[in-house]
């Protein structure tokens, strides 16, 4: 659990009417104990902290400056090529499996810089799924498994991966789709129970964060209401951050957005006030749809 | 209809027929082939062939048992050696090297691809026969597994490059290194495409005979030992068929019937196995 806990003020009356010239400045005040009124109270669970980010020369980010409610719903929208989707990558340091990107700020998870320690156990805190469902070419079982097994958690060496396997299925509502189908290949599931086999794989090694970068963009309304409806169980034990390029999706199930547009944060609230009273005419903009 | 219109449309046809023409040829070859070997050796390959030893000179009758068993031998060390090599080259190619490494890789393998059977043989005799002084099925085996080194080589390489970069970011993503990710996610994904072309390697350096003459050598008994020489195929069809007697030439023609009934088996057996699993394609 994060150390921190800070109450977060969000005031809309003194950003509003102010130029923007740092957004995050002008509309999120810094944490300041006792200085609020509407405050959200959480746990910060990851600080971004002059997030610079670079394909080549190219920057795609600039000064982005944000932090993750501890079991809340982060959402972060945007138009295509805003960055949202590189800063989502950047949180679990997928953005170092392309070459040429460079990096440049803090993140902090639990108050502790992302980039101190060993990858591989950053990820297995930090968990992802991916804008298709990417299920490995295994059996069901062994997608769930494959994460206990080379983290080699407990319950892969104790011989209870079943139990842990079924779990995680019950946590992405998929148990009673697949429960007599376990050794069946991934394949053979729809689209968009591959999607949730993909969340459960993602819960198996219980991260405290779990990314989303579009869920449902290859989703029918059916299965991507399904996963929504997940997402409102999972945040219990789960911080969530979704990229979502639609704007009813983050309105729907998340605590606060951030709006990115060109590799800026314009405007970072909680998603009520975002949505009904967006402090930045860009977001209004926006979200009212005169572009995007 | 106008000279014009009469002159395009006749072309059409030509043209046609012309590529439908040269597909049947490319067809046939393989049946004509295949109906000539059985013409010539067909009554020649029968169970002495498979169960005994070639006959001493002047006798007729025999079989060419030792080097159906030691073209198996030779294929195995081929096996064991190039597949290996070329696997784990491919990986790397695939997935660990930048820009310029790959590149030097990939062109030297296109490079040994194309380096004539004959000069992989001297190649063989000079590191693996030469020093030690005797040929050896050792030697054979090696030469032959040289061949199949930059074919297994690319073709890795391809099928690594096909598996979909959403599935290695899965793995990633659930805090998996990248060799495991390699290891356990994307070689299984490629299996399929990896063994089917390991496969045609063999069955294609099955028929090789260049490499072998002055390797493997040749024996008309069984082989006493890895470190020997021993009989093939491929040097036996060779040997018999320039050889001046009408028997020895029967046996080459059952010999080469053999040797494609063996290759064309094991392509059959490799194709419909591999396609009975359901390929993992996502939908």
């Amino acid at each position: 659990m994060a150390q921190l806990s800070v109450k977060i003020a969000y005031n809309k009356s003194e950003s509003t009417g102010t130029p923007v010239t740092g957004p995050m400045e002008t509309v999120l005040k810094p944490p300041v104990p006792g200085a609020s009124q509407a405050a959200v109270e959480a746990p910060l669970r990851m600080q971004i902290r002059n997030l610079n980010f670079y394909y080549g020369k190219v920057q795609a980010l600039h000064t982005i400056n944000l932090h993750v409610a501890a079991n809340r719903v982060t959402a972060l929208i945007g138009p295509s090529g805003c960055g949202k989707s590189t800063l989502i990558r950047t949180f679990n340091r997928m953005h170092e499996t392309v070459r040429g990107t460079r990096l440049e700020g803090e993140i902090l998870l639990d108050g502790e810089n992302i980039f101190a320690h060993d990858v591989t156990s950053l990820r297995r805190r930090i968990g992802m799924v991916f804008q298709r469902p990417n299920p490995f070419p295994k059996s069901i079982y062994d997608n769930i498994a494959y994460g206990l097994r080379i983290n080699g958690l407990p319950a892969a060496r104790h011989g209870r991966l079943a139990d842990a396997v079924e779990h995680s299925l019950r946590r992405a509502a998929l148990w009673d789709e697949v429960k007599d189908q376990l050794h069946k290949s991934a394949y053979a599931l729809s689209g968009g129970q591959q999607q949730r086999l993909c969340i459960a794989r993602a819960l198996a090694v219980d991260p405290e964060v779990l990314l989303l970068d579009e869920p449902c963009s290859a989703l029918d309304p059916v299965n991507t209401a399904k996963i929504e409806e997940l997402l409102f169980h999972l945040k219990h034990n789960c911080t969530l951050v979704i990229v979502t390029h639609n704007m009813q999706q983050a309105a729907r199930v998340s605590d606060s957005t951030a709006f990115l547009l060109n590799g800026d944060l314009i405007e970072f609230n909680p998603t009520p006030q975002l949505f009904t009273t967006p402090s930045d005419p860009r977001t209004e903009a926006y979200i009212t749809g005169r572009f995007g | 209809m106008n000279p014009h219109m009469l002159w395009r449309k006749s072309m059409n046809v030509l043209m046609l027929s012309l590529t439908g023409l040269c597909a049947l040829v490319a067809v046939s070859a393989l049946f004509f082939i295949l109906g000539y070997l059985v013409y010539h050796g067909g009554k020649d390959v029968n169970w002495s062939f498979f169960t005994q030893l070639p006959k001493p000179v002047g006798e007729t009758g025999g079989g060419m048992a030792n080097a159906i068993v030691g073209s198996g031998k030779l294929l195995l060390l081929a096996a064991l050696f190039g597949v290996p090599i070329g696997l784990l080259g491919g990986v790397y190619l695939a997935e660990f090297g930048g820009i310029a490494v790959p590149f030097v890789v990939r062109y030297t393998a296109d490079l040994l691809n194309g380096v004539p059977s004959i000069v992989i043989g001297i190649f063989a005799y000079a590191v693996a026969v030469m020093p030690v002084h005797h040929f050896s099925t050792l030697a054979g085996g090696f030469a032959l597994g040289v061949m199949m080194i930059p074919i297994v080589l690319r073709s890795t390489e391809e099928f690594l490059h096909a598996v979909p970069r959403s599935m290695r970011e899965g793995a990633m993503a659930l805090g998996a290194s990248k060799w495991r990710t390699i290891s356990s996610v994307v070689l299984p994904a490629a299996s399929r495409g990896i063994l089917t072309a390991a496969l045609l390697a063999l069955a294609r350096v099955a028929g090789e005979t260049a490499p072998l003459l002055f390797t493997a050598f040749g024996n008309r008994y069984w082989s006493p030992g890895w470190n020997q020489p021993i009989a093939s195929l491929p040097v036996m069809i060779y040997t018999y068929a320039v050889g001046p007697y009408e028997d020895w030439h029967q046996q080459a023609w059952a010999a080469g019937l053999v040797l494609l009934g063996l290759v064309l088996l094991t392509n059959i057996i490799v194709r419909t196995v591999l396609s009975r699993g359901a390929s993992p394609q996502r939908s």
